[in-house]
C-alpha cells in the first residue's frame, strides 16, 4: 500500500474532534453570534401580550373541544353554497388554468420556442408566480367587484404560473433523440408537438394537474377573505362570532376534501406512471 | 465457542431460509459460508447476532444463549460480536474516524456518543486499528470520499474496535475487484488470526474462500451440506452445493491464481 | 384535461370503437361539468362591473403610479415583523416537525397502527389549511399581533416539513442503519448515528425551502390582522391608498425575489 508517511504515534494520547462543518473558527463563531443575536432581537420585538395569550388558552380550548362536536345544521345552507362556490371556482379555474397553462409552456421552453416568444411566457410565469393568490384576488376583486369570478381569475392566473414552469423544465429536459426522429420524418410544428413531445411530457402533466387541482381548492378556501367567493366569508362569519363548533365543521369538510383529493391524485399517477 | 442448535428461520411469506441448522465454531476457527445465492448464507449469519430474529432453535455464544436474551442484554452480546457488511455499510456522511468509533456505540452512554466525547482509549485505539489497515490518515475524511477497498477497510475497524470475539462477515468482496478482495480476504484473516478471533464469512467466490480458510460449509436450501476442510471441495461436492457446471475450470483457476501470487511476491 | 387535443383526427383510430365511445362519454361529461360551472359563477357575477372592468383598471393603475416612494420609510418595521414572522414560525415548525416524521415514517414510527395514523393526521390536517385560516382563528384566540403570525406560519409549516422529512426517512439507506444496529447501540445511538446522517441535507433542504415559502405567506398575513407588511397593505387598501399600495406590492415583489435567490444560493451550497 501506497498510503503517504503518517506517524500514528503522534495522534496517541491526543483527544481527537470532529472537524468541524464551517471550517473558518471566525466565521464559524461569528454566524453563531449572528444567529443568536438575531433570534434575541427578533424575540424582543415581538411584543408578545402574555395576559392576552392567557387568557386566549381557554378559548382555544374551545375550539379544540368543538373539533369534537362540530355543528354543522345551524348554517347548513351559507356551508352549502360557501363550498359548491369553493368546488365550483376550483373545477373552472383549474380547466382554464391547464388549457392556458400548456401553450405557455410550450412558449417557455426554450427547445420549442423561438426566443422573444420564450422570454414573453417566462415573463407571465415570472409574475404569476411572484404575485401571490390573496393579492392577485384583492386587485381582481377591485376591477370585477365581488364574487366568484374574481376568485376564478384569481386561481387560474396562479395555475398559469405553477404549472408552465414545471411543464417547461420538464419539456426541456426531455429524450432530444425521440423529438428529433419524429421532426426527421418531416412532420409539422403541431405534428411534431402532438408525436414527439406530448407523449413524453404527459404522464408529467397529469400528475401536476391533480397537483394542482388539490392546492387551488385549498386556496380557494382563502380567497372568501378577500371578497372573492368561496367558503372563505362563511369561515370568516364564524370566527368573528366565536361560532367555534360551525368553523370546526368547515375545516373538518376541508380537511376531508383535501384527503379526498390526495387519495385520487395517488391512484392517478400511480396509474400514468 | 459458538453453537447454532436446530437453527431455523420461516420468512412471513413462509420461505424456509434456515432448515434446523447445527453447526460449531469454536475458537479462533476462521471459516467460509459458501452456497448459491438464495442458499441462506446471509440469514444465516444474520440470525446469529439477531437482525433476522430466528424462528426456533438456539444460538450458543460462550455461555450465553442469545435467542432468548431482552433488548438491552441482546445488545450487550451484539458488541462481542463484529460484522462486515457486503456493501461496506458505512455511515457515508459520517468522517471515517466516526464510522470507526461507532463500533463503541454499545460501551458509551447516548450523550457521550451524542457529543462525540468517546473515552481516550476509544480514540487510540481507532487510530491504531487504522495504522494497521493504512488508513490512519484519512482519518477526518467523509466516508464517502473513500474507494471501495479503502470503506471495506474502515468497515474492518469499526467491526474489530467492538473487541469481538466473534466477526461475522457478510460477502466483504462482493462489490470489490478481485486484487483487492484478496487483499481485504487476506487482511481479515491475518487481523482474526492475530487477535484469535472466530469468523464466519459469508463468500460466493470458492476460490477465494479456499485460498483462505482452513473450514468450509457449504449451503443449499437452507441445509448444511458440506462441511469440511476446503481441498476437501471436490467437483462432485460443489455440484451438489450449487448445482450441475463444469467445475474443473474453477478448480484450475484456484491453482493459476495461486501460482500468481507467489510469482508477484 | 385540456380540450384542444380533440381536435386530431388520428387520435380516434387508435382506439376500438368501444374505447372511442367512452372516451367521448368522458369527454361529455367534462364538458358539461365546465359548463355548470361557468354558468353558476356567471349567474353570481355583476356583469355590469365586468364591462366597466377596463376602465377601472386604467383608473387604479393611474392612481397608483407612481408609488408614494417616501412612505418607504414607515415600511422598516413591518418588514422586520414579517421577516421574524417567516424565520421564527419555520424554527417552531420544523422543531416540531422532527418528532412528528419520525412518527410517521414507517420504518422509525413506534407503532405502525395506532401512532402513525395519528402523525399522519396531524400532517394532512396542518396542511390542508391555509396559513391565513390559522392566523384568523389564532387572532380569534390569542389577539391580533405578530405572535399569532408566528404561530400561525409555525402550525402550517409542520405538516409540510413533516411529511417530506418523513418520505426522506422512509427512504434511507437501511444497511447502514443495520451496521449500527449491529454494533450494539441502543435505539437512541442508531437514530444519531445511522438514521439522522442520511436525512440531513435533506433536513437543510426543507428548511431553506419552507422558509422562502413563508416569507411570501408572511407578507400577506397582515391582512387579517396577524401582523408584517400585509397590516400596512390593508390599511392603505382601506383608504384607497394606491401610490402607497403599489409601492407596497414592490416591495413584496422584492422580499420573494430575494428570499427566493438566498433560498436557492443556500440549497446550491448544501447539496
Amino acid at each position: 500500500m501506497s498510503a503517504p508517511a503518517f506517524d500514528v504515534t503522534t495522534q496517541i494520547g491526543k483527544p481527537w474532534k470532529k472537524p468541524p462543518f464551517v471550517q473558518n473558527p471566525l466565521l464559524r463563531w461569528g454566524l453563531l453570534a449572528g444567529f443568536i443575536a438575531y433570534l434575541i432581537a427578533a424575540y424582543m420585538t415581538i411584543d408578545v401580550n402574555w395576559a392576552r395569550v392567557y387568557e386566549g388558552l381557554e378559548r382555544g380550548k374551545q375550539f379544540v373541544l368543538a373539533f369534537t362536536s362540530p355543528d354543522f345544521t345551524s348554517r347548513s345552507g351559507d356551508i352549502y353554497d360557501g363550498m359548491l362556490e369553493s368546488i365550483i371556482m376550483t373545477v373552472a379555474a383549474s380547466v382554464v388554468g391547464i388549457a392556458v397553462s400548456i401553450p405557455i409552456a410550450l412558449g417557455a421552453a426554450r427547445n420549442v420556442a423561438p426566443l422573444p416568444i420564450y422570454l414573453i411566457c417566462r415573463g407571465i410565469i415570472a409574475i404569476s408566480r411572484a404575485l401571490q393568490e390573496i393579492i392577485v384576488a384583492i386587485l381582481l376583486v377591485a376591477i370585477f367587484g365581488f364574487g366568484p369570478l374574481a376568485g376564478f381569475l384569481t386561481l387560474s392566473f396562479a395555475t398559469i404560473g405553477f404549472l408552465s414552469k414545471l411543464l417547461a423544465e420538464d419539456i426541456e429536459s426531455m429524450d432530444r433523440v425521440q423529438a428529433e426522429a419524429i421532426k426527421a420524418s418531416g412532420a409539422s410544428w403541431t405534428q411534431w408537438i402532438n408525436y414527439g413531445v406530448q407523449p413524453q411530457v404527459m404522464p408529467r402533466l397529469i400528475g401536476l394537474s391533480i397537483y394542482r387541482i388539490d392546492i387551488n381548492f385549498r386556496e380557494s378556501a382563502i380567497l372568501g377573505l378577500v371578497g372573492a367567493g368561496g367558503i372563505g366569508a362563511t369561515l370568516n362569519t364564524a370566527f368573528d362570532r366565536y361560532e367555534y363548533d360551525t368553523a370546526a365543521a368547515i375545516l373538518i369538510l376541508i380537511i376531508v376534501i383535501v384527503m379526498a383529493l390526495e387519495y385520487i391524485s395517488g391512484i392517478v399517477r400511480a396509474r400514468v406512471q | 465457542m459458538l453453537r447454532l442448535d436446530k437453527l431455523v428461520k420461516t420468512y412471513k411469506t413462509g420461505d424456509q431460509a434456515l432448515k434446523a441448522v447445527e453447526l460449531e465454531v469454536p475458537e479462533g476457527q476462521v471459516l467460509a459460508l459458501i452456497g448459491p445465492s438464495g442458499a441462506g448464507k446471509s440469514t444465516l449469519i444474520r440470525c446469529i447476532n439477531r437482525l433476522v430474529e430466528p424462528t426456533s432453535g438456539k444460538v450458543q455464544l460462550g455461555d450465553v444463549e442469545l435467542t432468548t436474551l431482552s433488548s438491552s442484554g441482546l445488545r450487550r452480546e451484539r458488541r462481542r460480536i463484529g460484522m462486515i457488511f457486503q456493501e461496506y455499510a458505512l455511515v457515508e456522511r459520517l468522517t471515517v474516524m466516526e464510522n470507526v468509533l461507532s463500533g463503541r456505540l454499545g460501551y458509551v452512554g447516548f450523550w457521550r456518543s451524542f457529543l462525540r466525547r468517546f473515552p481516550q482509549s476509544d480514540v487510540d485505539e481507532a487510530f491504531r486499528l487504522l495504522d494497521r489497515v493504512g488508513l490512519a490518515h484519512m482519518a477526518d475524511k467523509r466516508a464517502d470520499e473513500l474507494s471501495g477497498g479503502q470503506r471495506q477497510r474502515v468497515g474492518i475497524c469499526r467491526a474489530l474496535i467492538q473487541n469481538p470475539a466473534l466477526l461475522l462477515v457478510d460477502e466483504p468482496t462482493a462489490s470489490l475487484d478481485p486484487k483487492t478482495s484478496r487483499q481485504i480476504m487476506r487482511l481479515i484473516c491475518e487481523l482474526c488470526k492475530e487477535r484469535g478471533l472466530a469468523a464466519i464469512i459469508n463468500i460466493h467466490d470458492v476460490a477465494l474462500a479456499q485460498m483462505f480458510v482452513q473450514r468450509v460449509i457449504g449451503l443449499r436450501f437452507g441445509a448444511v451440506v458440506y462441511d469440511g476442510p476446503p481441498d476437501g471441495l471436490t467437483p462432485d461436492k460443489l455440484t451438489e452445493i450449487y448445482g450441475e457446471e463444469d467445475w474443473e475450470a474453477t478448480i484450475e483457476a484456484i491453482g493459476d491464481d495461486e501460482d500468481e501470487e507467489v510469482a508477484a511476491q | 384535461m385540456p380540450v384542444r387535443e380533440t381536435g386530431s383526427v388520428k387520435e380516434w383510430q387508435r382506439r376500438t370503437g368501444r374505447e372511442s365511445l367512452f372516451h367521448w362519454v368522458l369527454w361529455l361529461i367534462g364538458i358539461a361539468i365546465f359548463a355548470y360551472c361557468w354558468q353558476r359563477i356567471s349567474e353570481s357575477t355583476t356583469w355590469f362591473f365586468v364591462w366597466d372592468a377596463p376602465r377601472i383598471a386604467n383608473d387604479i393603475w393611474t392612481r397608483a403610479t407612481p408609488p408614494r416612494w417616501e412612505y418607504i420609510t414607515q415600511l422598516g418595521k413591518p418588514i422586520w415583523d414579517t421577516l421574524n414572522i417567516a424565520t421564527l414560525g419555520t424554527i417552531f415548525a420544523l422543531i416540531l416537525a422532527v418528532p412528528v416524521a419520525f412518527l410517521a415514517a414507517r420504518n422509525t414510527t413506534p407503532s405502525a397502527y395506532l401512532i402513525r395514523p395519528i402523525a399522519l393526521l396531524i400532517i394532512v390536517s396542518t396542511r390542508s389549511i391555509n396559513s391565513l385560516i390559522w392566523a384568523l382563528l389564532l387572532i380569534a384566540i390569542i389577539g391580533p399581533g405578530v405572535f399569532a403570525g408566528v404561530i400561525a406560519i409555525a402550525i402550517r409549516s409542520i405538516g409540510f416539513c413533516a411529511k417530506l422529512l418523513y418520505e426522506a426517512i422512509e427512504e434511507i439507506d437501511t444497511t447502514q442503519v443495520e451496521a449500527i444496529t449491529a454494533t450494539g447501540a441502543s435505539r437512541w445511538q442508531v437514530m444519531a448515528y445511522g438514521i439522522v446522517p442520511q436525512i440531513l441535507p435533506a433536513f437543510a433542504g426543507i428548511a431553506v425551502f419552507r422558509w422562502d415559502i413563508n416569507i411570501r405567506e408572511s407578507t400577506v398575513l397582515g391582512l387579517v390582522g396577524a401582523g408584517g407588511i400585509g397590516l400596512q397593505l390593508s390599511s392603505s387598501l382601506n383608504v384607497l391608498a394606491w401610490p402607497q399600495v403599489s409601492l407596497i406590492l414592490l416591495v413584496i415583489l422584492a422580499a420573494v425575489v430575494i428570499s427566493e435567490w438566498v433560498s436557492a444560493k443556500v440549497r446550491g451550497a448544501i447539496i
